[in-house]
């Protein structure tokens, strides 16, 4: 049977605040047990939560920069579960009248096509404290609770079950994790759990409109296991039901060691939350003048950049995708190209030979050593013919090593192209005479001999005589 | 509408609450009292009423982002039963 994999997401991402949600406690990761843990956090009697203005504002501009409906009047609710690093016993989270509403983001898949996922909601909720299964505490028997984390500001993205590959899952949470960072709600540091990614995944035959029983797959920290999880559990759900079987309603935990997916709890009884709004928040109302004034202060957005990327400066849309990933990358790219005049050549130095770099060294774009205007002045120099493309790298590596701009370099190394027709003629002449045999295997119609002539020449001037001069002297030449 | 006694034991297990079997009974009866009330409630016409999340006319009032809160751990801690190294200790919890 053909099988059909249904996906949608739940996004936790920490929101970009000095301080927690509903206390004025500090949120700053990796500090000392407890210290950043105030009574609010620590839910002692008698203390109410007022929430953080920054955190509203921050939801908003997601919601604008998805396209969403900004709900004018919200309401806070009460998760009910008992948990050792949930000291109210209770998570203040939104359930039914939600802050952010239906929206929609643009995923771009390997082969070109563009995709629309909705997203069914957005709502903010505050984290819960970190549970330490450490056998060495007081001699064993025991859990350490750290509560720094509890009350940090959250906002829950829930896609639609629009995915149909764990591909597109992937290409979905990149767009959430790159937008989120374009707008600067959220850091999106995965390993420090600002990002975090929930699947639910199920399958059922193709061509069958309902939905076939859902298991949701926690505890993925990257991009690859979330692909690698989503693989894994589908083959386990086809595997399943081919066999006879049925697919129980359940969490899963993905071990990344194994490779797979473990059963952790069954939904039934885990997930009767009673929710209920709470009494110790009012509604949160929104204007639409608010609205505006957060939709104004956006930035470009990576979709709007990339049709501009590809639109105005004639890139490919593998391309204007690529360099549009981040506001930082797109900032650089778009500096060369502007001081270049030459978006094409822009785009192909800097998602080639400086990204290669970059990632050979393990720095990122921001400490490159060769900045926008050094490599825009080599672009230059490629553009008026002073240098070859090919000792154009030559240049670009002694600029990296902090060797000087291009110009320098070129002077330093004597690596200007040789344009003087004379020069490459001679030069040409002396190789003719040196290889009879070739010539004559050209001249009597093996065209590949051409490239060794090629060859020849470059190896006499060092690389820097004229590529397209060297071509047409030598076809001449050679000419029978 | 009516409680049995396994909606009972399930709610107290939810709530973490230990009742007693003889309590189990004498709770259905009145948890159900409260539920028939809400029904009878449930049948007043409220079209033209709006829905309402708090009994208060009132808009939560937000809170500039800013950290004031100072480290006081040691003295949240000197009512807790069990610390080490900054830690709150609960009986080993398995997932």
């Amino acid at each position: 049977m053909q099988w059909e994999t249904v996906i949608g997401l739940e996004i936790h991402t920490q929101l970009a605040t000095q301080s927690k949600i509903f206390s004025a406690a500090p949120t700053a990761f990796g500090a000392e047990p407890n210290t950043q843990a105030c009574a609010i956090d620590l839910g002692l009697p008698g203390v109410l939560p007022v929430l953080n203005a920054e955190v509203v504002r921050l939801a908003v501009r997601f919601g604008t920069a998805i396209d969403a409906e900004i709900a004018p009047r919200s309401v806070f609710a009460r998760k009910n579960y008992f948990y050792p690093d949930l000291p109210k016993g209770y998570q203040i989270s939104q359930y039914e009248l939600p802050i952010v509403g239906r929206g929609q983001v643009e995923i771009v898949l390997d082969d070109g096509t563009v995709k629309t996922i909705g997203v069914t909601r957005a709502h903010l909720e505050e984290d819960a404290g970190k549970s330490l299964h450490d056998d060495s505490l007081l001699g064993g028997g025991h859990t350490g609770v750290d509560l720094n984390r509890a009350g940090t500001p959250l906002l829950e993205i829930v896609s639609e079950p629009d995915m149909r590959s764990p591909e597109e899952a992937v290409a979905y949470a990149r767009k959430i994790h790159q937008l989120v960072r374009y707008i600067g709600i959220s850091d999106g540091n995965m390993q420090e759990g600002s990002f975090r990614v929930d699947a639910n995944v199920s399958v059922r035959p193709l061509g069958s409109d309902t939905f076939g029983t859902r298991t949701e797959i926690k505890n993925v920290n990257s991009f690859r296991f979330l692909e690698r999880a989503i693989a894994f559990e589908v083959e386990r759900q086809i595997d399943l039901l081919e066999d006879g079987g049925r697919v129980i309603q359940e969490t899963r935990l993905y071990d990344a060691a194994n490779d797979e997916t473990r059963s952790m709890r069954t939904k039934e009884e885990a997930n009767d939350y009673r929710y209920f709004p709470d009494p110790d928040l009012l509604p949160v109302e929104i204007d639409a003048a608010f609205i505006e004034r957060v939709t104004a202060d956006l930035p470009e957005l990576p979709d709007a950049k990339r049709a501009r990327f590809r639109d105005d400066f004639g890139l490919s849309e593998y391309d204007a995708n690529l360099l549009s990933s981040s506001r930082v990358l797109a900032d650089y790219f778009e500096a060369v190209a502007r001081a270049s005049g030459e978006p094409k050549l822009a785009a192909n130095w800097v998602s080639g030979e400086l990204m290669a770099a970059l990632n050979k060294a393990g720095l990122e774009i921001e400490a490159s050593p060769v900045d926008a205007e050094g490599l825009a002045g080599l672009i230059a120099r490629i553009k008026d013919g002073t240098i070859s493309g090919k000792i154009a790298k030559q240049v670009f590596e002694a600029m990296w090593l902090g060797e000087g701009d291009a110009d320098q370099v070129i002077e330093q190394k004597g690596l200007k192209q040789i344009t003087d027709s004379g020069a490459i003629e001679s030069m040409i002449d002396e190789i003719i005479a040196a290889n009879p045999v070739q010539v004559e295997q050209y001249r009597a119609g093996k065209e590949k001999v051409f490239g060794f002539f090629v060859g020849q020449v470059m190896k006499a001037s060092a690389g820097k005589a004229n590529p397209q001069q060297v071509n047409a002297i030598l076809k001449d030449k050679l000419r029978p | 509408m009516s409680l049995d006694r396994s909606d009972v034991e399930k709610i107290a297990h939810l709530a973490r609450l230990a009742i007693s079997p003889d309590q189990t009974e004498r709770y259905a009866a009145e948890l159900s009292n409260i539920l028939d009330l809400v029904a009878q409630m449930d049948s007043v016409n409220t079209d033209d009423v709006e829905p309402m999340a708090h009994p208060l006319h009132m808009v939560q009032r937000l809170r500039p982002d800013q950290a004031t809160e100072p480290d006081r751990r040691a003295e949240y801690q000197a009512g807790a039963p069990l610390t080490e190294g900054g830690l709150y200790l609960v009986p080993k919890v398995i997932e």
